[in-house]
């Protein structure tokens, strides 16, 4: 794989795709990242002279849902193409080479590009019992992120295993599953969530780096801004009918046939951020809520443990579940405490000293 | 803790029942009985906001019957009550309040703060922290008979006097009649008309009656000062004397507190219900009129207005009466505003007008009725409460104002049909 | 701790450590409070159309002639905070979903737009409470720190929440858990302050209006 050399554009135009094209590639990225014009401009003449780059995928404690949604196309797509132009000289799934070769030709391609290569990482790493839980070659994931990412320019976090531990997380945890960044912190991290993440987040901040270098801005998690600014609820279609207080209340109601808001059905658009909703899915063909099926969230840390998929996010975990219970409780307190009054005021009455005038009378000053 | 203090703490725990636990935890500090206090809106001192008044009770109240009150006090969050904090709310719970109860009928959420100062009273004396007038009133009534000090003999001679005048007699300890009559010292001093007029209706409607030489006071100062016990020998004296006669009915006069002392705390003072029934004056003279009883003539000519007295009107009950007897003699009666039971004290009840302290802040308090009567301007004010009376006439002149104070009953009588010179009609 | 966990801890565990101590601190008031029983009375009662302590429940809430003219911004700032939080608690419509998770009511709720602009005036309203409360010499000398504690506790839960649903302030998820947190406060004090009188007037009322209603007095 890493015989092919030579520019990225000149490959492009091997496979068809001209350079007015090319440049409006360019330019749509810029604009979908928010960047500037001259950005289109930067990114065309960067991008047209970058050599292909060495990328190594590690593939931890994923299901793979992160390859197939990138590599996944109903027709040949700009972003597969790019994918081909970088030199992935390793990945579990799509490369030719198997046991003792792959490894291999990992070790081979951080000795040549150390410093200069990029690592993608997709699933989270076990800890749970000296990493057992997922080898490969023999490799605990724990040893080979660290080792790997020794060399590395920069970690692409794929996917929500990969940023915050995702499925493999959830309670109760058994494997001892933990993010990307909980390990490597020495290295620049972009996490790149959702599950899986939209290929074109993906592909938009490859592109950023390979251009000027660096990282697009990110948020708090590390998320670029540009794909996870805003949240799904804010940028919804359905968000007039939210507004209105109108909500489907099954899935085939009048109001889910209307496309009415989810909320009710469980929709985590108001506390998800991510570009569902605007960029969408399959080349803009729709997203979960245009299909009528509420967000789940799948970009956010957590996402299994908070709370049920089918749930109105205005309801909360069965704190009726200790009702009956502190009812109990109080009224054992409240009848200790009438109890008490009654014992007092049943003394005071038998303390009562008939008054007499001279009561009314004394201690005058 | 002074031996003052301890009862009277423990009276106040005696007192303390789940109403007045839910008026203290209800209050929310809107200072709308404020509002209704004429003590307040005269004055424009926060102090005499009612529901601060009672502070006293409710401290006790936190203190004793609150797991979480007797914590904060075993921690020292809390202090208890002082024998000087007592004496620094005595001007409140008396010199400023007649426990009129305008102030139980604002409050929004219910509280019924006059309940909560009469029972606050009974910790107050029982520390020596009634005002000395009202001490004095009541030690009277309980030794002598009357807060005023009038005894049986100058009972007699009144009763004299009205043989005399009418002709007509006044019985004495009839066992078996209808109606005992009862009289205020006030009015055997000040308004013997009362006693006159009273006389004079009976022989017209028919009906027997009597006083009793034991119990012919009603006015009951332990009812003012706060002191059931004492309050329980005060109306004892009539339930005795009522039950030895054997009478059906009980006459409250004009006077507002012993309305409300024998009609709706004696029972509850004895522990038992009465085997009579208690009328005021004006419910027995309304009674008459309906039964075609009371015949009149003529009307007065003058604009007349009514004073409801606070304890028979809102605290009593008796409100259509007074009306009825008014248009019987008068075409020309104008209620004032807040008529009836919404009517502004006069600033004397409850033991205020015995009080000398009180005579600053009660005039203060009197420009309330000035006002409604500036508004009215009557040519004579009517009511049917002894202690109103002079309260008015008291408070009128400090004002300079030229006004008339009459009592209902008198003013019926004197439209009496056979007092007519000359007209002897059925 | 990250937004998400944060809410899911406030939604969770915090939600049911408010609701826990908000009904067992109610009960237990509730019993400390009417278990020192009320004499029976002895006076011969009267009976007279319209009085009686059912009536006064709901009479109490309009106020006697002249009060209005004396108090008029007690009354009117009081009623409409009061309505304004029955309409923002009870009539949105992800509060509706909320009780009707809870214990399976649910009714119909009023347009989000609308209750937005209810939560406006109710905030508005309750800022002039606390005006009045400063500025008004009998309300000054009444109040105590409880006064002002329970007006913050009230305030914040209707500000929190507004921010929240408006993407105000902060980012969302943290809004919306500072909002349920603030409840959270609101339930645990409840039971112990003056806001109890959310249970405690109603038999207020009525042994008023009882009281007076015996002696044949309507109030």
């Amino acid at each position: 794989m890493s015989e092919k050399s030579g520019l990225l554009i000149e490959n492009l135009e091997r496979h068809g795709v001209s350079r007015r094209t090319f440049l409006k590639y360019c330019a749509t990225l810029a604009s979908l990242m928010a960047l500037p014009p001259s950005a289109g401009r930067a990114f065309a003449e960067a991008l047209g002279k970058v050599t292909r780059p060495s990328v190594i995928w590690l593939s931890f404690q994923e299901c793979t849902g992160c390859t197939e949604s990138i590599t996944r196309s109903h027709a040949p797509t700009l972003e597969s193409l790019i994918f081909d132009s970088i030199s992935l000289d390793y990945h579990h799934t799509l490369q030719a080479a198997a046991g003792s070769a792959a490894e291999a030709a990992r070790q081979a391609a951080m000795k040549l590009n150390w410093g200069k290569y990029i690592v993608v990482v997709d699933g989270s790493i076990p800890m749970k019992d000296g990493g057992v839980y997922s080898t490969v070659a023999g490799i605990s994931n724990h040893d080979m992120l660290m080792e790997t990412a020794k060399g590395a320019a920069a970690i692409v976090s794929v996917g929500t295993c990969a940023s915050f531990g995702g499925l493999p997380k959830a309670q109760p945890n058994p494997t001892g599953a933990v993010p990307v960044t909980d390990l490597v912190k020495d290295k620049p991290v972009v996490n790149i969530s959702g599950c899986p993440p939209i290929p074109v987040a993906m592909t938009g901040v490859l592109a950023h780096y390979l251009a000027f270098g660096n990282l697009p801005e990110l948020d708090k998690l590390g998320r670029p801004l540009a794909f996870f600014g805003e949240t799904i609820h804010d940028r919804c279609y359905r968000r007039p009918f939210y507004d209105q207080g109108k909500f489907a209340k099954t899935f085939d109601d009048e109001g889910a046939r209307k496309g009415w808001c989810l909320f009710e059905l469980g929709c985590k658009g108001p506390v998800t951020y991510n570009a569902c909703a605007t960029v969408k899915w399959n080349d803009g063909t729709s997203f979960p809520i245009q299909s009528g099926h509420g967000c789940l969230g799948c970009s956010e840390p957590d996402f299994w443990d908070a709370g049920s998929f089918y749930r109105a996010l205005s309801m909360p975990a069965d704190p009726l579940k200790v009702a009956a219970t502190a009812v109990e409780i109080g009224a054992a307190v409240g009848v200790a405490a009438a109890v008490a009054n009654r014992v007092r005021k049943s003394a005071a009455k038998a303390g009562h000293e008939t008054a007499t005038l001279v009561d009314i009378e004394k201690e005058r000053d | 803790m002074s031996a003052g203090l301890s009862r009277a703490v423990n009276v106040l725990k005696e007192v303390i029942d789940a109403p007045i636990a839910s008026y203290f935890n209800s209050c929310v500090h809107c200072g709308l009985c404020a509002e209704a206090c004429l003590f307040y809106t005269e004055s424009g001192d926060p102090k005499y906001t009612p529901i601060h008044k009672v502070e006293p009770l409710r401290r006790v109240y936190e203190q004793e019957y609150t797991l979480l009150g007797r914590l904060m006090k075993m921690v020292g969050l809390v202090k208890p009550l002082t024998d000087e904090e007592l004496g620094q709310w005595q001007e409140l719970v008396y010199d400023s309040c007649t426990m009129c109860g305008r102030c139980s009928m604002v409050c929004p959420v219910g509280n019924d703060i006059v309940y909560m100062v009469r029972k606050l009273r009974e910790g107050m004396a029982i520390s020596g922290h009634a005002p000395d007038g009202v001490v004095a009133a009541t030690k009277r009534t309980v030794e002598i008979g009357s807060p005023m000090g009038v005894k049986l003999p100058a009972v007699k001679a009144q009763v004299g006097h009205i043989q005399d005048d009418t002709g007509l007699e006044v019985p004495m300890d009839q066992e078996g009649a209808e109606y005992m009559v009862l009289l205020s010292s006030m009015e055997i001093i000040n308004f013997p008309e009362y006693l006159s007029a009273i006389t004079r209706i009976m022989k017209q409607a028919g009906k027997t009656w009597t006083l009793c030489s034991t119990a012919f006071e009603a006015t009951n100062s332990g009812i003012q000062i706060g002191v059931s016990d004492l309050a329980r020998v005060i109306v004892s004296r009539i339930v005795d004397g009522a039950e030895r006669l054997k009478v059906k009915t009980v006459i409250s006069p004009e006077c507002g507190r012993a309305y409300t002392a024998l009609r709706w705390e004696g029972p509850n003072l004895i522990g038992r219900p009465y085997t009579f029934k208690v009328q005021h004056i004006l419910e027995v003279l309304d009674e008459f009129r309906a039964q075609g009883l009371l015949k009149t003539q003529g009307f007065e000519e003058e604009r007349l207005t009514f004073h409801d007295p606070c304890q028979i009107v809102r605290r009593g009950g008796v409100i259509e009466p007074q009306r009825n007897l008014m248009r019987m003699v008068s075409k020309n009666f104008v209620e004032m505003s807040d008529p009836s039971k919404y009517n502004w004290c006069c600033g004397g009840g409850g033991g205020v007008s015995a009080n000398e302290d009180a005579e600053e802040i009660r005039l203060i308090a009197f420009k309330r009725k000035k006002a409604q009567l500036d508004e009215v301007k009557p040519d004579k004010m009517v009511t049917a409460c002894a202690n109103c009376r002079i309260v008015l006439e008291e408070g009128l002149e400090h004002y300079q104002m030229d006004l008339p104070v009459v009592g209902l009953t008198e003013m019926i009588a004197e439209h009496l049909v056979e007092s007519e010179p000359g007209s002897q009609k059925e | 701790m990250d937004a998400a966990l944060f809410l899911n801890w406030v939604r969770g565990t915090g939600l049911q450590i408010a609701v826990f101590v908000f009904l067992l601190g109610t009960v237990w008031r509730l019993f400390e409070i009417y278990s020192l029983g009320r004499k029976p009375d002895l006076a011969e009662r009267r009976h007279v159309a319209g009085a009686s302590g059912w009536h006064t429940i709901l009479r109490r809430s309009v106020p006697i002639p002249g009060m209005m003219q004396r108090s008029g911004m007690t009354y009117i700032a009081g009623y409409t905070f009061h309505i304004g939080l029955g309409v923002v608690v009870f009539l949105f419509a992800p509060h509706i979903k909320l009780i009707q998770g809870l214990v399976g009511l649910s009714w119909p709720a009023l347009p989000s737009q609308f209750v937005d602009l209810v939560a406006v005036v109710t905030l508005a309203a309750m800022l002039v409470v606390l005006a009045d409360r400063i500025m008004k010499p009998v309300k000054r000398f009444l109040s105590t720190f409880e006064d002002w504690f329970t007006w913050a506790v009230t305030f914040l839960p209707v500000l929190t929440g507004y921010f929240a649903a408006r993407h105000l302030l902060l980012p969302y998820t943290l809004m919306f858990s500072l909002h349920i947190l603030s409840v959270e406060l609101l339930l645990i004090v409840l039971p112990f302050t003056k806001l109890i009188h959310v249970f405690t007037v109603w038999p207020s009322r009525w042994f008023n209006g009882d009281a007076s209603a015996r002696k044949g007095v309507p109030i």
